[in-house]
């Protein structure tokens, strides 16, 4: 055994190793530190051996746990001794005691710079190091040009260069513009020339950081990149000390793989090839051996070119050939490799085509789920949950509920918040679905939240069908012996609302049913006392003729506890009993609660906000962006009534129960029954109300807050939704977040106490419209139309979508085919930082948006990149919607702006010869694959101008097609994945004596592309600005072709 | 990039600790008791992987001590574990068959060498023989230095007699 060198310090570690227990240890520690501190008092005296032991005692003292509050002078000021040894302990011990907040650090700036550009190279070393360790942005601001300068030499050797690599990363991290100079990236792709491994994976690292924040100015390092890779797998030119194990560097194979995940597919038809076949030669050439680091090592690399593969969206067999991989790692026994299956498995759920071969491994993954590892549990429950559609649901589901009584603790609040949110999305039917989360109450009541079972009563009160059924259920599960307390809050609630439909049944009378809710009322809290209160009320008028019985022992109760010492269920009893008093008049009042308006779940955003922990492409931010379409999907003024009704799997629960606030019952119900979450809302039937009897034309009095908070970030909506049983008021869930409506046409923010009356007026298409087209609403406005952003972004694919006066959104969208890569520049304008940033998507259902994480802060004079893929799924006219909000200072500012993905950039233009145009023009037999329509008010324009506009939005004009001069006849390919590639034929007939009016035809395959095709063609002929490009010198040479011969002449007849 | 490198003993003492991402000392205290309790208990035959805090936790047992790096979520997994088991064979190279007691009493040692493996949470060295070269060479400046100096106080002791 190697001793320390120091025999102090060894000393003093053997005593406290020697002590007996956690006092004597701290007594020894507490008369080191004082001797520590007399000696550095006086430190005259103090030799610099001396001075090097006692900080490396501190740092020992620092390790068991103490606090060190002194003696970080000392450490640093050994960072300006002129030997190496105590040079070395004042950089390892400061960097190791210190964090890069820390104001001591300033103080050696100057030395640490003096070390890195002096000529000794041991010492610039410890500089580096140190630096690269715990360098902040003062660090940054004064060394990044010193770092690069090292880097880039070539009289420096591989050791201090590697460093340097390394520490221009950490000053780049800490403060973006440390490579901020003209030409770094061409000096990057010289630096991947770079023959010593050890260089050049400090420099791959670096170049991963760099590419993570903005890949443009980085596409020439890409075939260095592959070429690196394709030497390494080869195990070319490796030399024998940079294999680990045999296998050719795989660290450096990971990064390099890492950094292509930053670009879009590789357009170079050579490098793909060549990437392609290497990454296929680890796909094939990795095998189980018995070494475990080998092995480890080779699946590191396996992994990486996994991801790749996915991220390049290879061919189909490629990634069959992927996915039947990852099925053979989730049987594997090695818990590590199980465990990567199924984490990239979830992630592959992202790739389009994969998902039916992963539901083969279902049986798999639900043995997965009862692992004794909860890692591999989580791992699991998520790549369920993310697999999960109507297909399976019920299967997944319950083996949830299963697994739910066996679970641990730690999983089983997000394993019932994920049974529930599955249950709601996928069920076929809502029986089924109260089923579930009665059962999941059941079983794990504990872990369920307020907001699953106020999801439930949002469901059963939108759908009269189901009101029976969960009004009997509840009932059967209430007359359980031992019940918990929200199975009381459930079932008490659905059943002062409906137990009068189950009247008919034996045993249902309202006397039956008050006894078996009365014989939980004694061991439930205050809170769902008062909740029941309410239900014995509506139990009681809802019988006519009421029982004379019932109806003592409900005034009896309301008189027992008229002297609560709980407000709320004190108030509830005084008013409960005057309306009894007041008799059948009042019956009214409590009438059922009227519709609830359509909102997204509170549940999925719940997940969400508890998947923050979890991994970045986590299943559950897919569902999110998915649920949030159908939530848009049933608001969406135009998509309504127009397009031919789409739904989707996700969203047919919540179609079902679609109610806007034009279904409520004629007899508005505005004494809404307090009842749900009981001791939060406050009594809608105040008492002022009850003294006035023309009750139904007061407003309904404003919910307060519930004073449980709610999960902080997502605060606003869920709040709305918490308070979700009141909610008469303008459906929270589209004004918020910023209250758009309250501050233009509701009056003032007491809006929110509107009765029916204002809320008929503004409905929840107004306040839609004027959320997605007006930009924000607070003071900060953009500098511009938002409007004519967007338009002129449907033509073009890049410019600004939104700019205020602290922030501006470009963008810049590349297409092809099904898929498209948006990158949204969020560039901060501000000397400040922006912070709260989120961009969040709301894609429309035809959509599939995979997003990268926004950073929460924008610096100042930053620009932060997103890129997001988008995939289509099929045709329609909605647009995505960016939910855009950031906070400058304490002023929060939120826009949603449209994004310009639309039908045409899934175009792309085709030529086709006139013979086969007529054959498939022919082959379209009429509607509704073929349509026709005259369009009237077409904004004038001339022939060219038109074909210019339709050349822009990707429908290529096919000249010399039509004889007729006045018309333009086109063919494109619509790409989307429900109907793959989809020829389109295009026809517009023009009348030359009036230029308002045309005939189109659109004929296709598919219907829906058809429509919408159609739709979206008309629109942009009505609607489009001039578009910008088209010169106004442009000579009108139509294209002519006066011959009435061959395929034309044929090609008149026909049309 | 790796956020922290922890190790501890079996007892949950800790051996050495690095932080590469910028945490109070307060919020080190609170990490270190938080991931010892949850690394300790967990089984010998469960994965190498904890889920923590949106992080990860990537940490192997090395007969009493358990080696321990927090990476971001999506990082390779695997490949760090190999930055681990790199680690540990250069300590055990540098040592000769390395033991917790070596780390102990030489941690100061310790912290050089994963120093000269790691610089701002990133992999520095792939091979074993450059990092025991620069080792070597830096074992060699101090012995040099002490050398100097031990001959240079027995001057002064020589001149002061």
């Amino acid at each position: 055994m190697a001793l320390s060198g120091m025999r102090g310090l060894s000393t003093f570690i053997s005593d406290v190793r020697n002590c007996q227990n956690k006092e004597a240890e701290r007594s020894r520690v507490d008369k080191e530190l004082a001797n520590i501190r007399t000696r550095f008092k006086n430190d005259k005296g103090l030799t610099v051996y001396e001075k090097k032991k006692y900080v490396w005692k501190m740092l020992y003292i620092y390790m068991l746990g103490y606090d060190m509050d002194f003696g970080h002078m000392e450490t640093v000021s050994l960072i300006s001794a002129p030997k190496y040894p105590e040079k070395q302990v004042g950089y390892i011990v400061t960097s190791c005691l210190l964090n890069e907040n820390h104001d001591f650090l300033k103080l050696v700036i100057n030395t640490v710079r003096n070390d890195i550009i002096g000529n000794n190279e041991t010492f610039q070393c410890l500089a580096l190091t140190m630096v690269g360790n715990i360098g902040g942005r003062d660090f940054s601001e004064s060394l990044a040009s010193d770092v690069q300068k090292i880097l880039l030499s070539n009289s420096c050797r591989p050791i201090v260069r590697k460093k340097a690599a390394l520490c221009l990363l950490r000053l780049y991290r800490k403060n973006p513009d440390a490579v901020n100079v003209d030409g770094w990236s061409e000096r990057m792709v010289h630096l991947l020339d770079e023959r010593d491994i050890g260089v050049l994976t400090a420099v791959m690292s670096l170049l991963v950081s760099l590419v993570a924040k903005s890949q443009d100015a980085y596409w020439s390092c890409v075939p260095k990149c592959v070429r690196i890779l394709e030497r390494l797998t080869r195990g070319q030119d490796i030399p024998q000390e940079y294999t680990y194990y045999g296998i050719p560097s795989p660290w450096l194979q990971v990064k390099t793989m890492r950094v292509l995940q930053y670009f879009p597919a590789i357009e170079d038809p050579n490098i793909r090839k060549s990437l392609f076949e290497t990454l296929q030669r680890i796909l094939l050439g990795t095998d189980v051996v018995k070494n475990v680091n080998k092995n480890n090592a080779s699946h590191a690399v396996l992994f990486e070119a996994l991801a790749l593969v996915m991220h390049l969206n290879a061919e189909k067999e490629m990634l069959s050939q992927c996915v039947a991989l990852l099925g053979k790692f989730i049987a594997v026994r090695e818990p590590n490799i199980r465990y990567l299956g199924l984490e990239n498995m979830t992630r592959m759920l992202l790739v389009v085509d994969v998902q039916d071969i992963i539901k083969k491994h279902q049986a798999q993954i639900i043995t997965s789920l009862k692992d004794p590892d909860i890692s591999i549990r989580r791992r699991s429950l998520d790549l369920l949950y993310g697999m999960c559609d109507v297909t399976n649901a019920k299967e997944i589901v319950e083996e949830l509920l299963q697994y739910l009584t066996k679970a641990d603790f730690g999983i089983r609040e997000e394993l019932a918040l994920k049974a529930a949110i599955l249950s709601e999305s996928f069920a076929t039917d809502l029986d089924w679905y109260v089923d579930v989360i009665l059962q999941l109450i059941e079983k794990a009541g504990d872990f369920v939240s307020d907001d699953i079972w106020y999801r439930v009563v949002q469901f059963v009160t939108n759908d009269e069908h189901l009101q029976v059924y969960a009004a009997a259920k509840a009932l059967d599960y209430l007359d359980k012996p031992a019940v918990h307390e929200t199975m009381v809050k459930l079932a008490g609630y659905l059943l002062g609302e409906y137990s009068h439909l189950l009247a008919r049944r034996p045993g249902c009378t309202p006397k039956d049913i008050f006894d078996v809710i009365y014989d939980k009322f004694a061991v439930v809290s205050i809170g769902t006392k008062a909740l029941l209160l309410s239900a014995f009320v509506k139990i009681l008028l809802h019988s006519q003729p009421q029982d004379p019985d019932l109806r003592e022992r409900v005034l009896e109760i309301f008189k027992r506890y008229e002297c609560s010492v709980d407000a709320e269920v004190q108030q509830r009893c005084i008013e409960y009993l005057t309306l009894c008093a007041k008799g059948p008049s009042m019956v009214d009042i409590m009438a059922e609660m009227p519709k609830f308006p359509v909102r997204q779940s509170a549940l999925l955003k719940k997940a969400g906000d508890a998947e923050r922990d979890v991994a970045e492409e986590s299943a559950t931010k897919l569902r999110v962006q998915q649920q949030n379409s159908t939530a848009l999907v049933v608001v969406e003024p135009q998509s309504n009534g127009a397009g031919p009704p789409i739904l989707t799997p996700s969203a047919a629960p919540v179609q079902k129960k679609q109610a806007s606030p034009s279904d409520l019952p004629p007899s508005a119900h505005p004494a809404a029954l307090p009842v749900g979450n009981g001791h939060t809302e406050v009594s809608a039937v105040t008492a002022e109300d009850v003294s006035v009897p023309s009750l139904p034309e007061d407003p309904v009095t404003e919910p307060t807050p519930p004073p449980e908070p709610a999960p902080a970030p997502s605060g606003a909506n869920l709040l709305a939704d918490l308070l979700a049983p009141l909610a008469i008021e303008a459906p929270p869930g589209y004004a918020a977040p910023d209250s758009i409506v309250d501050s233009s046409q509701d009056p003032g923010p007491s809006a929110g106490t509107s009765g029916l009356a204002p809320m008929q007026s503004s409905g929840p298409a107004d306040a839609l419209a004027l959320a997605l087209y007006d930009g924000p609403s607070t003071k900060v406005q953009p500098i511009g139309s938002v409007e004519d952003w967007f338009n002129a972004l449907v033509i073009k694919d890049s410019g600004i979508l939104y700019e205020d006066p602290f922030v501006q959104i470009g963008i810049k969208s590349d297409w092809r085919g099904i898929q498209g890569r948006l990158v949204l520049f969020l560039g901060n304008k501000h000397n400040a930082s922006l912070t709260n940033v989120r961009a969040v998507v709301l894609p429309p259902p035809h959509l599939r948006f995979k997003s990268s994480p926004v950073p929460d802060t924008i610096p100042p004079r930053a620009q932060v990149q997103c890129p997001f893929d988008v995939f289509c799924l099929r045709a329609s006219r909605e647009t995505a919607v960016l939910e855009f909000s950031y906070n400058n200072g304490n002023i929060p500012v939120s826009a949603q702006l449209k994004l310009p993905v639309l039908i045409n950039k899934f175009l792309q233009p085709v030529t086709v010869s006139a013979n086969d145009f007529v054959a498939r023009w022919r082959a379209l037999a009429g509607p509704p694959l073929k349509l026709q329509e005259v369009v009237r008010n077409v904004r004038p324009m001339p022939l060219i101008e038109m074909a210019n506009l339709f050349n822009s939005l990707h429908i290529g004009v096919a000249t010399g097609l039509d004889p007729n001069e006045n018309n333009i006849v086109s063919a494109t390919t619509f790409y989307s994945e429900s109907a793959q590639a989809t020829l389109c034929l295009i026809r517009v007939e023009t009348d030359p004596s009036d230029r308002t009016q045309l005939r189109l035809t659109v004929g296709s395959q598919d219907l829906t592309t058809t429509y919408e095709l159609m739709e979206y063609i008309k629109q942009q002929l009505i609607d489009t600005p001039p578009p910008t490009m088209v010169s106004p010198n442009v000579p009108t040479t139509i294209p002519t072709n006066s011959e009435l011969t061959g395929p034309a002449a044929l090609l008149n007849g026909l049309i | 990039m790796i956020h922290f490198v922890l190790l501890i003993s079996r007892q949950g003492k800790v051996r050495l600790t690095k932080w590469y991402s910028p945490y109070t000392q307060k919020e080190r205290t609170k990490v270190i008791r938080e991931l010892s309790g949850m690394i300790l208990s967990r089984g010998p035959k469960l994965c190498n992987f904890l889920e923590w805090r949106g992080l990860k936790v990537v940490y192997k047992r090395y007969a009493s001590l358990y080696f321990c790096m927090c990476v971001d979520a999506d990082d390779n997994e695997l490949e760090t574990l190999e930055i681990i088991h790199h680690f540990v064979e250069i300590l055990d190279r540098y040592f000769g068959n390395v033991c917790e007691l070596d780390l102990i009493f030489n941690f100061h040692k310790a912290y050089y060498i994963l120093d000269e493996v790691l610089i701002a949470g990133e992999l520095q060295e792939t091979s074993k023989k450059s990092v025991a070269r620069v080792i070597a060479a830096q074992d060699t400046l101090i012995e040099h230095a002490k050398e100097q100096s031990n001959s240079l106080s027995n001057i002064i002791a020589q001149a002061t007699k």
